[in-house]
């Protein structure tokens, strides 16, 4: 396993879509080098032959009956909406 | 008339002769959450105008239609969606955000009768031990008000510590019912992974998730946990499985009972204090008939690597969603769109959350999946099945529930790593999925101790029978603390 660089701090904020000034890069990656040094801990053991658990209730493909139920209400929907227009979500503009 | 230090069976004593009625109850236990509040800071919302609405109504039902909780208040964490009530989860991206519906535990609060008071103050998304993560204002430990409360469920453990509410509901994703209600003297429950339905539940880490009642005895605990309990079709997670009555399994009898005492729950890094209140513990256990024995749970070192990789990745993927569009804060400073997306994220999300989210990104990400996602995910099948070893000859595995109380606020914050350790001792059982409590045991320097008690999956029934013996015997749980002098009654 490898430890988080600076570098990587600013990569992978920016595929998490944060934000991040030079500064905090270097404080977050100090941080998260302790941290993902602690992680290592994990490869000492082996686990070659051991299942991954991605869940503890052995339950699969949960579905419901295929029948039509109604969505929420449109405008309640809207309520925590900061713009709206039309029963529609505004965004910020992306094509110039 | 005094209502703190009341359980629910005394509450209802009290309605039912006529000493008091819901209307006053509900009043006096917003009287008690204005007159504390400058110091404990437990709540953000307040339902005020609904709740005394709502108890007035609520007087007025016949006492053949009410059950145990009818008319009780309590309060709710603040990453429990409340319809008309403002619910951030302590986080600025939430800022005003009023949830259209209710989360499925919330409408079986209100099945049951009970009143939703406010909503309580929690870390970041539930992410963290001490409630200094919330963007609103840190929560003090009433023991001792420049100690923290633990968390993320701070607010819950510190209002029914300081009898603002005789109940509340936290979530508890890596210790974060168990932890605060140790630190703050209470009786704190994760259920069984699936017992209770988390639609609703703001996620953070959904494949270890849960809600569950945290109050000042075992017998309200269990009351509680009947409420909230039971299969949702809205939550695919949730299992279908019969609902006991909790408070059956309380029969004081654990003559035979096997008990685990795992020795890694007793290695460096946890105090002596926590260890010889846990020692204690079990001699009264003893006394009562159960039997003692040392255990090993092996793999109880690598819990915490395995869960910060697995709760950050699954957190990096849930917070996802919070991108300033539908709902929340909304950066005023953008010029295209993948600014307004990461200037939104970044002025909404507090430092531990974006650690985490950058954590699990990273975990996640091409190169590294294999060697940190995956990897934790196989030790955490190790990690349950040292459990599923224990079980198959112990009923119960007893420990402490944190290596020391509570620490003061603002001494470990910038130490991530060590705030981490606070839960290495709650976050196996998330692992393994199996439900816990933690009630009181002791105290050091004046704050409180906790003792653990973990059990199968789906059996909380002998896990609470444990618990009502350990607390029946002993008078921890009936202290209180310095908080509640001179405050209105």
């Amino acid at each position: 396993m490898a430890k988080m660089t600076k570098e990587e701090v600013i990569e992978v904020a920016h595929l998490a879509r944060l934000a991040i000034t030079d500064e905090e890069a270097e404080h977050f990656a100090d941080q998260l080098e302790a941290i993902t040094n602690a992680m290592e801990l994990l490869s000492e053991l082996d686990t070659e032959n051991v299942e991954p658990t991605t869940h503890v209730l052995q339950m699969v493909n949960v579905l419901r009956e295929d029948k039509s139920i109604p969505g929420l209400d449109r405008d309640l929907v809207m309520k925590n909406v900061k713009e709206h227009e039309g029963g529609q979500v505004k965004v910020p503009t992306i094509l110039e | 008339m005094s209502f703190v230090e009341k359980t629910a069976a005394q509450l209802q004593e009290m309605i039912h002769t006529k000493e008091t009625t819901i209307a006053e109850m509900t009043e006096k236990a917003f009287e008690r959450i204005e007159a504390l509040e400058p110091k404990v800071d437990a709540f953000l919302a307040l339902n005020k105008e609904r709740a005394t609405k709502l108890a007035a109504e609520m007087d007025q039902v016949p006492f053949a239609e009410r059950g145990p909780l009818f008319g009780l208040p309590i309060g709710v964490k603040d990453n429990i969606v409340t319809e008309g009530l403002e619910t951030t989860a302590s986080s600025r991206i939430l800022e005003g955000f009023n949830p259209i519906y209710n989360a499925t535990v919330v409408d079986k609060l209100r099945e049951a009768g009970m009143v939703t008071v406010g909503k309580l103050n929690m870390d970041e998304f539930a992410m963290g031990s001490s409630n200094e993560n919330s963007y609103y204002k840190k929560t003090k430990n009433p023991w001792n008000l420049e100690t923290v409360p633990g968390g993320s469920s701070g607010g819950s453990a510190a209002a029914v510590a300081a009898g603002e509410v005789p109940f509340s509901l936290g979530s508890d994703t890596g210790g974060s019912i168990r932890q605060p209600a140790a630190f703050c003297g209470v009786v704190g429950m994760k259920p069984t992974y699936g017992r209770v339905s988390r639609f609703g539940l703001i996620a953070y880490a959904s494949s270890l998730d849960q809600i569950g009642p945290i109050t000042r005895t075992v017998k309200d605990n269990a009351l509680l946990l009947n409420a909230i309990s039971g299969y949702d079709d809205k939550d695919s997670t949730s299992a279908n499985v019969e609902v006991p009555d909790f408070t059956a399994a309380l029969t004081g009898d654990i003559t035979g009972m096997r008990i685990g005492v795992p020795k890694e729950y007793f290695a460096e890094g946890v105090g002596e204090a926590a260890k010889q209140a846990v020692l204690d513990a079990l001699k009264v256990l003893e006394e009562r008939g159960a039997i003692c024995e040392e255990i090993s749970l092996p793999h109880s070192k690598y819990a915490l690597a395995t869960y910060y990789i697995l709760a950050s990745s699954e957190a990096s993927s849930n917070l996802s969603r919070f991108d300033g569009i539908r709902y929340g804060y909304r950066t005023e400073k953008a010029g295209s769109l993948l600014e307004f997306y990461m200037n939104t994220r970044s002025e909404g999300f507090g430092d531990e959350v974006k650690r985490r989210i950058m954590l699990g990104t990273y975990a996640l990400s091409s190169g590294y999946y294999d060697a940190y996602y995956k990897k934790a995910q196989k030790v955490r099948t190790l990690i349950k099945k040292d459990f599923d070893d224990a079980f198959e000859k112990y009923d119960v595995i007893v420990g402490p529930t944190t290596p020391t109380p509570a620490f003061k606020i603002g001494e470990i914050i910038d130490d991530p790593l060590t705030m981490y350790a606070n839960d290495i001792l709650t976050i196996p059982v998330n692992l393994a999925g199996v439900p816990a409590i933690s009630i009181p045991c002791g105290f050091e320097n004046g704050l409180p101790l906790g003792l653990q008690i973990i059990g199968k999956h789906f059996d909380e029934e002998t896990v609470y029978r444990v618990a009502d013996v350990y607390e029946q015997a002993t008078d921890f749980h009936k202290k209180t603390p310095q908080t509640w002098e001179g405050a209105a009654q």
